[in-house]
Order: structure tokens, then sequence, then C-alpha cells
């Protein structure tokens, strides 16, 4: 597609490139690190990935090829509509593989396909301050971070694990950058953030409503939240995917009919539809490796090389404790709630 | 066998279509222009000049006409083409104390200079539907005075720089009071400058400080009083009343009075670095509020009134007022008053809150997908119940 001659190279004019790119730079030099940007009013509303676009319009060059996925699939329709706005004002390339694409714009998943150096995965944040919710004052939430106070996060997560027997956070799952900075991973579901570290790619976030931009630099070392006796576990729908068998990718529950009919398929398309057309049957062989699952404690050091040989079931097992049933600390939260 | 959704691009298309079609409506009946909507819809195209923080009433009323009547989607579309335009420099200070203007009232004072001037005002209309509004061509129907705003010191046949409006067809009068003041645009005395002579209300340094802009630079609280009311004069008319409506209630009351409100054009003057001189570049129109508010005074000052500001684009005087009750009630602890934890107090609440086009882009997006967050709790809700389920009645979990 021929790029719009009215409009600058990815619409934004370049004063306002090269404020982003500042951001961008300092959010990458301090990983994990909320960088304040003057986000601009973009032609889309704020929640429909304002901040990723401007992150994304910052990074193109004419010889990018961009992907554009919501919800893991490149047609839903906010994703053809950022797609589309990219084409018209930055006539760049576009593709649906992952492989093909320098940078990806996301909301709300990681591809299943492994990422490579040099590729640029633009997350699209709501909210990107992991402690927004247990606190509403940015002014507090700063001096928070600032003094790496996240007790209060550790409470939280305690307080789920006597109330539920588990962390009860399924998606938007906070990490633990580099041992400093705990920071939001947008809404990923909690399978994706193993992902998220020690990755080739460089990730950046972008939060246009809250004017924030973070950072993971390639190889950044990411850890889940978790207590020893309850240790992070990436979780999803259990079963394969109806269409291509995977048993290991990301599942969306689609319902098929009015009688309780449901099937699960693949959330990301691509990786789906590759595999379909690749006549894949049978799920274990043609899965890619997993990324390496940090486990607790490990800054970014992390002992990989086991991990990312081993299939996906092992990774889970690796982490080996078995569901938590109310034992431990559930057993006091759920039995004082029995008695009264 | 069930096939992933495809099509999003030709519904988007589709989409499009209908809803052009939708705006146009019932083509039995003329298209509105741009230029009826600019003058006969004229306090919602000032709404969203002021929240869109573009003063443009053409492009305003275009916004107004293509967003089918939303006027958050006109001022987010007004906001949108906003951002593109280049910053050329900023004007002087507007003077508004030489406003030339079509309304001017106090509620402090019965009467003072400059006088009492009604203006186009619903202030003591009766609200009864007038139903020879709804007879087309209805100029015939209309009341005679033609609705053009009233020329300022009218008694000394004026004719403004831009209407052809002949003397003898002035529209009457709306003045009362004294203070006609003929000629173009004389200083009308400020209300606040009247109790500042007696030192009977708190002083408000004039500063050369340029004032920060939430356009071009993040956000970052505390936030000066610059900041607070370039946030207030963009910020949702709706949020803002209900805002300032709480403090008359008792959430951070600051008992304020109008101490005067003045609406009318206001010359924008630039300096120009090659002139080394400041030119009028052109006018705007603008309501300015000043509340005049209580203060009990402290130990080391003695009893003072303070004061609250609104300046708002256009005729929009809900909003001007709205907007210095609140700036009022935000001033409280440089004023040295107490905290009472009222919402209007709080400026992270209400600086982070006010921005119609910031929330309903939120509150909106709730409406895209979510699937892949809504599994991943379903997963975890299934599994917690599961396991809930089994540990309180084993037996029957077995059994099933």
């Amino acid at each position: 597609m021929t790029r719009d001659p009215a409009y600058n190279f990815a619409y934004l004019d370049e004063s306002t490139k090269r404020m982003i790119r500042r951001a961008i730079l300092k959010a990458v030099a301090v990983p994990g690190y909320q960088v304040p940007f003057a986000s601009r009013e973009m032609p889309m509303p704020y929640g429909w990935g304002t901040g990723g676009v401007q992150v994304t319009a910052a990074c193109l060059t004419p010889d990018d090829t961009l992907k554009v996925i919501d919800q893991g699939a490149d047609d839903t329709t906010n994703a053809v509509s950022i797609r589309r706005f990219f084409q018209r004002t930055a006539g760049i390339a576009t593709t649906t593989a992952t492989a093909e694409a320098t940078i990806i714009q996301t909301r709300h998943r990681i591809p299943e396909t492994p990422l490579r150096e040099g590729q640029i995965l633009v997350y699209q944040v709501p909210i990107p301050e992991p402690l927004r919710f247990l606190e509403p004052r940015e002014t507090e939430t700063r001096t928070m971070h600032a003094l790496e106070d996240y007790g209060l996060m550790h409470v939280k997560l305690y307080e789920d694990i006597a109330r539920h027997g588990a962390i009860a956070t399924a998606y938007a799952y906070p990490v633990r950058v580099e041992g400093r900075y705990v920071m939001d991973p947008s809404p990923i579901p909690r399978f994706d953030n193993p992902k998220l570290s020690m990755n080739p790619a460089l990730q950046l976030f972008g939060a246009g409503r809250e004017q924030r931009i973070h950072a993971l630099p390639p190889y950044t070392g990411v850890v889940s939240l978790d207590f020893e006796d309850h240790p992070f576990e990436p979780s999803k729908a259990p079963g394969a995917c109806a269409l291509c068998g995977s048993g290991t990718s990301y599942l969306d529950e689609v319902v098929t009919d009015d009688d309780g009919g449901r099937m699960f398929v693949c959330s990301d398309t691509d990786f789906c539809a590759a595999r379909v057309a690749a006549g894949a049957a049978d799920d274990s062989g043609a899965a890619p490796p997993p990324h390496p699952s940090p486990t607790r404690g490990e800054g970014g050091a992390l002992g990989e090389a086991g991990a990312s040989t081993a299939g996906p079931g092992a990774t889970a097992g690796s982490l080996a404790s078995p569901l938590p049933r109310g034992e431990g600390m559930g057993v006091g939260g759920l039995a004082v709630e029995d008695g009264a | 066998m069930y096939v992933a959704v495809k099509g999003g691009e030709r519904a988007i298309d589709a989409a499009h279509d209908w809803l052009a079609q939708a705006r146009r409506g019932d083509r039995a009946v003329p298209e509105l222009s741009v230029a009826q909507i600019r003058g006969q819809m004229a306090l919602a195209v000032n709404r969203v000049m002021a929240e869109g923080s573009l003063y443009d009433p053409d492009l305003a009323a275009l916004a107004i006409k293509q967003a089918r009547g939303d006027l958050i989607e006109a001022t987010f579309l007004i906001r949108a083409y906003r951002t593109t335009l280049p910053r050329l420099g900023a004007s002087l200070p507007l003077d508004t104390g030489r406003m030339d203007a079509i309304r001017r009232i106090s509620a402090t004072f019965k009467d003072l200079p400059g006088g009492q001037v009604l203006g186009p005002t619903f202030d003591y209309t009766h609200r009864l539907l007038d139903f020879a509004l709804m007879a087309e061509g209805g100029d015939a129907v209309a009341p005679p005075p033609a609705p053009v705003p009233s020329p300022r010191g009218g008694g000394e046949a004026p004719v403004t720089a831009t209407g052809a409006t002949d003397a003898d067809e002035a529209p009457p009068s709306p003045l009362v009071g004294e203070g006609w003041g003929g000629g173009a645009c004389p200083p009308i005395p400020r209300v606040a400058e009247i109790l500042n002579r007696d030192g009977l209300i708190q002083p408000e340094p004039p500063g050369d400080a340029a004032p920060p802009d939430l356009t071009r630079e993040p956000m970052e609280l505390p936030a000066p009083r610059p900041l607070r009311l370039q946030a207030l004069a963009r910020g949702d008319e709706g949020f803002l009343l209900s805002m300032a409506y709480s403090t008359q209630r008792g959430f951070g009351r600051t008992h304020a009075f109008v101490g005067e409100l003045r609406i009318g054009d206001v010359a924008v003057e630039m300096e120009i670095p090659e002139l080394g001189f400041a030119v009028e570049i052109g006018t705007v129109e603008v309501t300015e509020c000043e509340t005049v508010n209580q203060f009990a005074g402290s130990r080391t000052e003695p009893a003072q009134f303070t004061r609250g500001y609104g300046l708002v684009f256009g005729q929009t005087e809900r909003k001007a007022i709205a907007m210095s009750l609140v700036d009022r009630a935000l001033r409280w602890e440089e004023l040295g008053e107490d905290a009472t934890g009222a919402p209007a107090q709080d400026q992270e609440f209400v600086l982070m809150h006010a921005d119609n086009v910031q929330a309903t882009g939120f509150l909106e997006h709730i409406k895209l997908p979510h699937y892949v967050d809504f599994q991943s709790e379903t997963e975890l809700v299934r599994r917690l119940r599961a396991e809930a389920l089994a540990e309180a009645d084993p037996v029957a979990e077995a059994a099933q």
C-alpha cells in the first residue's frame, strides 16, 4: 500500500518521535521503570492502543515489516484497524507471519513462535502501574518504586493464597525485572509470562492515556512474583487446539452452540494456521521449544540451557509443586472462613 | 468444522458505510450545513472548542456534524486534529479587562463600575417549549429582534468591525444599571480589584513564568496552579459541574460567590520578533469567572476573601463557574486550609479524571475483545472451584 502523502511518515511529526525515542531509550536503560512521556492524542481512542501505536510509530523505518495482533489474532477488528493505519500513514510492508516481522505490535499476547534478535515487540498497555489497584495514587506508587517498597504486593499475593489457595491473578501477572522494578507486563495471560524473560527481542510497553513507556531490553531476566511454597505456574485451559492439535499453545474457548457446546482453539492465529498448513496432525514434535522459564530467585543468569531443551510438560514439572489445595497457608484462611 | 473468525476488514468497511448513511439520516430532509451548526448550535460549538482546546468555530461545527451531535466524539476529533498542528509561538496573556463584553454580571454588588449586563442568557427564561420553533422557515415566526449579539456601547451607535448591523436595527439593549462604556472596549474594572483596594481579598501577584503545557509535557503531580487551570479548562463540563456541586453540598465547601462573570471577545496579541512589538492577530470569545470565597484567616494573617478562577473558550458559563469552584477547592493547601478528604480537594483525583477524551476511551475500550484475559480468568475460576468443591466434599467429588 502506498503512503498517504498528507501525513508525515508514520503519522507523528519528527519532534514528537524524537521525544518518544528519548523516553524509549531511557526505558531501555532502566528496565522495568515507567518513563513519563508526553503522549499525544492519536486518531484512535485512548484504550485502543494509542501508547503502542506511538511507540510503533517512533520505531518504524520504511524498511520495516509490521505485524499487528490483538488477543493473539491478526484479524481481530482492532488489529486490522491499526495495521491499516500504518499501511496508510507509513506505507510499510505488513505480514501476519511472526518470523517475517521486524516490529510486532500486540495486545494481550506474546506470539507462540519464539522471537529472535532484532525484532521489536510493542505492547499496548492500559494501566502500566502494577501497584495501581493496591494504591490508587500515582504520587504514592512512584515513591514505592523508588524505595523498592513492594511489601504491599507480596501481602496481596499472600492474601490470595490464604483466601483461594492459589495466587488469583490470571493475567497482567506482576513480574520483577532484574531484581529491581516490579513491572506490569500488560494484560497478557500468565501463561505468557515465561516468554518475557531472556527474550532475544526488544520488548517495549506503551501506555498512551497514562503517559508511560517501559521496556525490557533483550535478554533481560524477568521473574514472576511468587513464594517458595507456592511457585508461579503458567496456566492455560487443558487440552489441545481443535484445529491444529497443539497441546502447548494458549487456547481460546469458543462457544459453538447454545447447548453448552464449546471447543478450544489457538489464540495465536498465525501459529495455528502455519501448523494446519504444515499438516501437523499431532502435537509434540511440531511445537516450538518453550522459552526458558525462570524460577524464583534467579536473576538474569538463568539456568536456561536445561529448561529450554526440555518439553513444556517438563518445564511445568520442574516447578514441581502440585496445585495448592488448601494446604499450608491456604488451610488457615479457608478454615477461618468455614468456621465463620 | 469450525473455522476461525475472519472478515474483520470487511466488517469495518461495512460499518463505516453504514455510519455515513446513519449520519446523513433521512434524505428527504435537507442536510445540515456547517454554517448552520456554527450559527445555531453555538453553545455546542463552544463546548467542543473548550474541551477540544482549539479555538476554531468552523472546525468545531464540522466535528459536531461528523460526530452526529456526540459532543465528546466531536471533542475527540478536534483534539486529534489539534495535536498535529505546529506551534508557531505563544500569544501575550489575554487582557480580559479589555473584553468586548456581551454579558457581565456580579453577584456580590448590586451595581458597580462597568454595570450589570445580562446579555443573551437563559437565566430568566421560562423553560416552556416554544412550539413556534417547530415551524419550518421559522424567521416569520421568530420574534422581531434578530438574534445577533448586541454590540457593546450601543448607545453611541457602534458598528462592529465584522457586523454590518445598522444602528437603527440594533436589538433592544439588555443593559441594566450604569456604565455604558461607549467606544471600543473600554476597560471594565474587576470586582476582585475593587475588593483588593481595601485588602479584603487575597492578592494574585502577576508572574512572568511561562505556564506549563500538559499537551507537550506529561502531567506531574503535585501540579502547580497554572497546570491545574489548564487541565480544568480542557476538562469535561459534566465532571467539573459535579465536582463543583459536591463542594457546594459540603464536600470541601468554600462558600463561593460569583464575584464576576463576563463573556465576550478578547483581542489576541502576539510579539512578532521581526517587528519588535506585539500586534493583534485576532479575537477569541471567552467566558471568565472569578469567585469570591470566604476565608477565616489564621493567627498570622487577618481574615481575607480568597479567589477561584475559571476561563473557558466561548460562551460557556456553567463550565467557567464550575471551574472556578473546583480551582478554589484545589487551593486548600496554599491557603492554609485543612484537607477534609473531599474529592474536589484531591488534585490527583480531579486532574486525572477530568479529561473526557481519556475517560471515554478507557471506559469504552472494555468493549474491545478481551478473549484472552477472560479465558485466563475462566480457567482460574474453574480450577479454584474444582479444588474448593473437592475439598468441601471429597466423597461426592469422587463419586462423580
